[in-house]
């Protein structure tokens, strides 16, 4: 098809790799053509994926972590996945405020940061086995399509 | 990281980009300023920041239960129109002031 397009990513749990995850994204889409806030959505929500699986999937050991992106029509799917601790309780953790590491300053609002800046979210995890969270973000909701009468 | 302190008073110009990675270096530095000079106000300063996630929400949140336990208070200045939305978001507003650009 004409208009997809796909791209994966490997790279380890370091926290100096989350800015380069979440720059590697926002490049990937600029094909869709968006605008900066739908931009800063991204990044936002990639940052704060990544974030999880270097703190709470690997506990700060040095693993993998894959992203896998794919533009179809208007829309971006993201995966970002880690093979670390799992969740227990999928729901509990993506209610807002909840950490299990609050002692290291983590406010608990990263699904819902997630949640607000995504159109759809989904998170997959087995504990023991690591984590998955799918996102989609339509791009370009709402504008207005215009185009130039030639001469 | 920019750390300023005037008297009690600490102000933290934050990163162009306040993540985990940064927001580590930033509790660990600013916890270490806030004890050694017995600060009781936090400025959080936005001026060069234009991203941010939740760990940002996470420091400044940790920030505050330091100060407030000693009586004192946090607030932001100079967040540009995305990172007063998060920081709205998040619901921090609650314990912390926005201020526009005097200072």
């Amino acid at each position: 098809m004409e208009n997809t397009n796909e791209m994966e990513l490997i790279f380890d749990s370091r926290s100096s790799n989350e800015s380069f995850a979440r720059v590697a994204v926002a490049a990937f889409m600029t094909s869709l053509n968006p605008t900066l806030e739908e931009v800063s959505d991204v990044k936002t929500s990639v940052s704060e994926a990544v974030t999880n699986a270097v703190i709470h999937g690997y506990e700060g050991e040095v693993h993998n972590i894959h992203i896998r992106c794919r533009i179809e029509g208007g829309s971006l799917y993201i995966e970002i996945e880690d093979k670390g601790k799992g969740i227990e309780d999928v729901q509990a953790a993506m209610e807002p405020l909840f950490t299990t590491k609050p002692d290291m300053d983590r406010s608990g609002m990263g699904f819902s940061f997630m949640e607000a800046f995504m159109d759809e979210l989904e998170v997959v995890s087995r504990p023991g086995e690591g984590t998955i969270v799918k996102m989609k973000k339509i791009i370009g909701k709402g504008r207005k399509l215009w185009t130039t009468q030639s001469l | 990281m920019k750390y300023q302190v005037q008297e009690n008073c600490l102000t933290i110009f934050l990163p162009n980009e306040l993540d985990h990675h940064n927001a580590e270096e930033i509790r660990r530095e600013s916890d270490h300023l806030i004890e050694r000079n017995h600060i009781r106000y936090v400025i959080f300063d936005f001026r060069e920041t234009n991203f941010m996630d939740s760990s940002g929400i996470g420091v400044m949140m940790g920030r505050y239960k330091k100060v407030y336990m000693l009586g004192g208070e946090v607030c932001a200045v100079h967040a540009n129109e995305r990172m007063k939305k998060m920081l709205m978001m998040s619901g921090i507003t609650k314990i912390m002031q926005i201020y526009e650009g005097e200072k």
